[in-house]
């Protein structure tokens, strides 16, 4: 089932609350999928630094003293903030492929959920209310974002196999589906440099885009290359550094419900995901079409 | 929470005003099932769905229930007789099984709205997505708006009216209901084909409209599509194809 949440600020007078509403449209879908949950929040892009979002499975050891480490390793300023299971690194976006490259000697255990200038992700096994209140996902300011709650189908319960998956940088992308022509798509982008980290189908959607869009399509572009080149069920809703878009297969037997209104655009699974969002009574509310590619930019 | 406590707490709340803010779901849907010929409860209100699955499933009385707002999944399922108005859109699922009775819809409904619905009237005064009708077996429904793809797939019986376009494949692999399309239609699934509009079929057309409520459109605007009947025995030149 997996029930899949994204909210688009257009008012900058509600991002500051960005994680709030977002964590409560998510926790709405709760019953949709136990397994686990995810969150990726875009906040303002400062320009002058680049975030990695970092987790491990032994925090306490993995993340102690490793700002210090990182900083020696790239002879730039680094910092960290710990949450959790989950770490952001800061640093120079000059050194975000160096800093990749050092995270993985420096400490072989832990896992990248996402890196970029804007985006920070968030994702655990466990309920979307358990997941949200462990980062602290209300308080969190910031644009736009999207969200997910899995009832797994395609591959393990674990941390790297929630969702929002991230294959580029400040790119990332939820999914509720399954695809059945993953492993070969998966076969064709390794070939091309794509690196995998888990067997997971969604993972091969999120890479997909991000090699559509490393060969210059726009995010537009890029979820219209979805619907002739994977096979499967499908909704997706995808977050980029200043856009948001949302796809659905031809067949569209995944659910999808949208509203707009001046403040906001908003995607949930069902409009009882949308129903504490301001102004909801007024909004233009509708059913994203099959096979139609929906994108917003700031 | 034990049965015995569910009636009572659904008995003291009998009034016809169930505020979901307040009350359960499950009170409400209890409420209406402990409802018996000839109770004087004939009128309800339902406050706050706020997107909730289910609600006003099963009712089984000739009772009357306003919702206000939208619904999510399933509202009316298994309806028997109940007259339910949804004040808003409805999720995937609206009436499904329906039996008796009616439902109508004032805003959009998602999709398989009426699948494999027996009997009674469904009205969607917007549009209707994906697979409405599927598989339905003698309900009529009755759509202001358009319909999406794939509706009435495989429909065995009754009547789907519908004011505005329908989606690609209209009536893949259909039965014997008859389809009342007034605009364009996508395209035809396997089997169904355009029909003549003979005049048996404006009159119960009209009938249809009337009940519906529609009002300033003729039954000779629309277009009717039914089943071909040429998936009814195995033709065996296909028999390579297995």
């Amino acid at each position: 089932m997996c029930g899949i949440v994204g909210l688009f600020l257009k008012d900058k007078a509600l991002e500051p609350k960005l994680g709030a509403m977002l964590s409560e449209m998510l926790v709405s879908l709760s019953d949709r999928g136990p397994d686990s949950a995810g969150i990726a929040i875009y906040g303002a892009a400062a320009g002058n630094e680049a975030k990695i979002t970092i987790q491990s499975p032994k925090p306490e050891r993995d993340f102690r003293g490793l700002d210090t480490e990182l900083a020696k390793a790239l002879g730039a300023p680094v910092s960290i903030a710990v949450k959790s299971t989950h770490a952001v690194i800061r640093t120079t976006p000059d050194k975000l492929d160096a800093a990749r490259e050092a995270l993985q000697s420096l400490r072989p255990d832990i896992r990248i959920m996402g890196a970029g200038e804007a985006v920070e992700i968030y994702k655990e096994v466990g309920l979307p209310e358990a997941v949200v209140d462990r980062f602290d996902v209300r308080k969190m300011t910031g644009t736009h974002g999207i969200g997910h709650t899995r009832m797994a189908t395609e591959s393990a319960v674990t941390t790297m196999g929630a969702h929002p998956f991230s294959t580029g940088a400040d790119q990332c992308l939820v999914h509720n589906g399954s695809l059945s022509n993953h492993n070969n798509v998966r076969r064709e982008l390794i070939r091309e440099g794509m690196k995998f980290e888990t067997e997971n189908d969604t993972e091969v959607a999120a890479a997909y885009l991000s090699s559509q869009m490393a060969h210059g399509k726009n995010l537009g572009e890029a979820l219209e290359g979805t619907l002739s080149d994977l096979d499967g069920f499908f909704t997706f809703v995808v977050g980029t550094k200043n856009g948001f878009g949302v796809v659905r297969d031809p067949i569209a037997c995944k659910p999808a419900v949208m509203a707009e209104t001046d403040q906001y655009v908003a995607f949930g699974s069902e409009y009882r995901a949308l129903t504490k969002l301001p102004g909801i009574d007024n909004a233009r509310v509708w059913e994203p079409e099959p096979a139609t590619v929906y994108f917003w930019e700031h | 929470m034990p049965a015995t406590k569910l009636s009572k707490a659904a008995q003291d709340n009998a009034s016809r005003v169930f505020d979901l803010d307040v009350s359960s779901l499950r009170e409400l849907n209890q409420a209406l099932h402990n409802l018996t010929p000839g109770s004087n409860e004939t009128a309800w209100e339902v406050l706050n769905p706020k997107g909730n699955h289910s609600v006003a499933v099963g009712v089984d009385q000739p009772v009357s229930i306003d919702v206000r707002g939208s619904v999510g999944y399933y509202c009316g399922g298994m309806n028997s007789g109940g007259a339910i108005t949804v004040h808003g859109s409805a999720g995937p699922g609206v009436g499904e099984n329906m039996m008796s009775g009616s439902i109508t819809v004032k805003g959009d409904a998602s999709q398989y709205a009426g699948a494999t619905g027996k009997g009674g009237l469904l009205v969607i005064e917007g549009n209707a997505s994906s697979r409405c009708g599927i598989s339905m077996k003698g309900i009529d429904i009755v759509v202001h708006g358009n319909i999406g793809h794939m509706s009435a797939f495989m429909a065995q019986s009754g009547n789907l009216v519908v004011l505005g376009d329908a989606g690609d494949a209209l009536g893949d692999s259909i039965y014997e209901a008859r389809l009342f399309v007034r605009g364009e239609v996508g395209s035809l699934g396997a089997d169904c084909i355009a029909k003549e509009m003979r005049p048996e079929h404006l009159e119960l057309l009209q009938g249809l409209l009337d009940r519906a409520g529609v009002t300033g459109v003729k039954p000779s605007e629309f277009k009717r599509y039914g089943s071909a009947r040429t998936l009814y025995n195995f033709n065996i030149d296909n028999a390579d194809a297995y």
